[in-house]
């Protein structure tokens, strides 16, 4: 294949017929742009719809309890549903290979102050695996540990944004604070990317809160992170029957959705995941349909160019060119070509998009680009397509007789 | 050289044929400087491009330096074309993006030959027909004369058995033809057979044997003076 000479008879063909191989490039380069902007603004749109969900866990589940609105095993409407630490024991063992993830919440209001600042913040008591349900981003100190719920030590963890109210510029870890009169050390600072709400919250180990607020074992819900290896429709049938389980449990109507409602990330997953797989079909379609588009025109402009060269191939042949040494001097031409307008194409589509970057975040499309695979399946139809595209015509021009090619004009 | 026995050819035109040869017999010897001579129509192109390997003939039979030309596929036609045959057309025929040089150095490409030997060959047959200094030169800068010589250097440029002239003078003037004559037959001079098509009467005096053909059948074949005065 790599002849040295070949080449140059190709780059000299190239060179000296500068406007029917641009011609040819630019076909392939335009559609191949098309392609890459079509591609990376879809793939922008995903990131979007991924960056909407991306406060909570993916594979998060919450369960949450109101009042009852029917009648049930002669238990009136109206009855408020409490969520107990039993119930979150019997979710634990129940369930113990579907879930990854398990947290009870206690949410409480309380007043926390220091030195003469104070405020009332929200206050969430939680079990360890809180912090990755929630993504909650450690910037200074640790999160809530086993121990501190077994020791049900008054500890806190504090959002960025009380830190600030509360310290300023100053350091706040392994300080105290005064929360509802009580003394609290502070473990951990931390941020949220679920905004500032989030970012004025404070954490504290679930059997502190319940031995202090109440001295109960109430806890206000249940949030689940499931089995990641759980396809999505076998983690809504998980929800499905969690819900259930636990409507019985709690002596409620199966269908008293008011009363106890599992919300699963799963299904809105399911949502945006199929309504992302129809987009991409769409733009599969529409993608191709441009790449055949250019690649029928490289086809038609590699007729007109073998037509042109009738009579060259006439006075080749009368000087002892073989037909394959024809076919492969015009077949390895348009590869070159449509390889080279096609990666010219491609590059100006990907700087195009990484110069779009987030600035365009307004429309929803966060940060479009296109994935290797595609770009490498892009360049290998590229490939094929120039390589048919000079074959079949080329093939057709060799076999003409040196005879009549020397008679064309 | 050439051996040609009861040669026929016809052209299908739409449902009839048209005979064009009908039974050429011809022999030409290593070394001969012929022209072939007739009207349009006569079947003198035919016959070129037959001994040419550019067309195949019907019937008859045909040696090529003692060789049977029959049922050549395209790949043994280009060969032999290549090692026996060098061709001067009346248009020319230089591919027009490339310079003289390259022009004359294409056959040895197509033989196999390294380029830098292909460069220096061709540069030598350049600088036979006189053009040395226009090597570098696109055929559009051309004349007409200058055009004719590269493609003669282009045509010898492969030592062919055999140098076929299509009307080689037929878009040139009366000088330049005379010059492109002159050196035809410098070449017939060092021992290569020479076989030229015209319609010209002062061209096919300058050969050494005038074969006449109307109506696809020989009608004369005599020598020249200029035969008797070597």
């Amino acid at each position: 294949m790599f002849d040295l000479d070949r080449w140059r008879e190709i780059f000299q063909s190239i060179s000296k017929n500068k406007l029917r191989s641009v011609m040819s490039g630019f076909t392939v380069a335009f559609a191949i742009l098309l392609f890459t902007l079509l591609f990376g603004i879809v793939s922008g749109l995903s990131n979007s719809f991924k960056d909407a969900f991306a406060d909570d866990a993916q594979n998060s589940m919450f369960v949450r309890v109101w009042k009852t609105t029917k009648p049930y095993k002669g238990l009136q409407t109206g009855r408020r549903i409490q969520l107990k630490n039993n119930d979150f024991d019997y979710v634990k063992v129940e369930y113990d290979g579907k879930i990854e993830l398990l947290t009870a919440r206690v949410n409480r209001n309380v007043n926390i102050s220091y030195k003469n600042n104070q405020d009332n913040y929200s206050l969430r008591a939680v079990h360890p695996d809180h912090q990755f349900l929630e993504k909650t981003i450690i910037d200074e100190g640790r999160y809530i540990n086993q121990r501190d719920l077994k020791e049900k030590a008054k500890v806190i963890v504090i959002g960025r944004l009380v830190k600030e109210d509360l310290f300023g510029e100053k350091p706040a870890l392994w300080k105290r604070v005064n929360v509802n009169g009580i003394s609290y050390q502070i473990i951990g600072i931390f941020s949220d990317e679920g905004g500032d709400n989030e970012e004025r919250m404070t954490y504290m180990p679930i059997t502190t809160a319940q031995m202090i607020y109440g001295n109960n074992d109430e806890i206000n819900s249940i949030n689940i992170g499931y089995n990641p290896d759980l396809s999505l429709d076998e983690a809504i049938t998980f929800g499905n029957k969690l819900e259930r389980d636990l409507r019985k449990k709690l002596n409620i109507h199966p269908d008293d959705q008011s009363a106890l409602r599992v919300q699963n990330m799963a299904e809105a997953n399911k949502g945006v995941a199929s309504f992302m797989l129809a987009l991409y079909f769409i733009v599969i379609f529409i993608g191709s349909g441009t790449l055949v588009a250019g690649i029928i025109g490289i086809s038609n402009i590699m007729i007109f160019v073998i037509k042109e060269r009738t009579k060259e191939f006439g006075i080749r042949k009368a000087l002892g060119a073989q037909p394959s040494s024809i076919v492969g001097m015009v077949v390895q031409e348009s590869v070159l070509i449509t390889t080279i307008a096609g990666y010219l194409g491609l590059s100006l589509g990907t700087y195009i998009l990484s110069q779009i970057g987030d600035s365009l975040e307004d429309y929803f499309i966060t940060n479009p680009s296109v994935s290797p695979g595609i770009v490498i399946g892009a360049t290998v139809v590229l490939i094929l397509s120039g390589l048919i595209a000079g074959y079949v015509p080329a093939k057709r021009a060799a076999k003409i007789k040196p005879i009549v090619a020397l008679r064309a004009d | 050289m050439i051996e040609i026995k009861k040669l026929h050819k016809s052209y299908p035109i739409g449902k009839d044929s048209l005979h064009v040869l009908k039974g050429i017999d011809l022999h030409i010897k290593e070394g001969e400087f012929v022209s072939i001579m007739g009207s349009s129509g006569s079947g003198k192109s035919t016959l070129l491009n037959i001994v040419g390997l550019l067309d195949e003939h019907d019937e008859g039979e045909y040696y090529l330096n003692g060789q049977l030309i029959k049922n050549l596929n395209e790949k043994k036609a280009a060969i032999l074309r290549n090692k026996f045959l060098g061709f001067v057309f009346q248009s020319f025929n230089l591919i027009s993006y490339k310079t003289a040089l390259e022009n004359v150095a294409l056959p040895l490409y197509y033989k196999g030959i390294p380029r830098k030997e292909r460069l220096k060959t061709a540069m030598e047959y350049l600088d036979k027909v006189g053009l040395k200094d226009w090597a570098n030169h696109l055929p559009n800068e051309l004349s007409g004369g200058q055009k004719q010589r590269v493609a003669i250097a282009r045509a010898l440029v492969t030592k062919p058995k055999v140098v076929l002239a299509d009307e080689p003078t037929g878009a040139l003037d009366s000088t330049t033809t005379d010059n492109v004559m002159d050196l035809l037959r410098d070449i017939n001079n060092d021992g290569m057979t020479v076989f030229v098509i015209t319609h010209e009467e002062e061209v096919a005096a300058q050969t050494k044997r005038i074969v006449r053909l109307k109506d696809g059948i020989i009608i004369s074949d005599e020598l020249t003076s200029k035969s008797k005065a070597v």
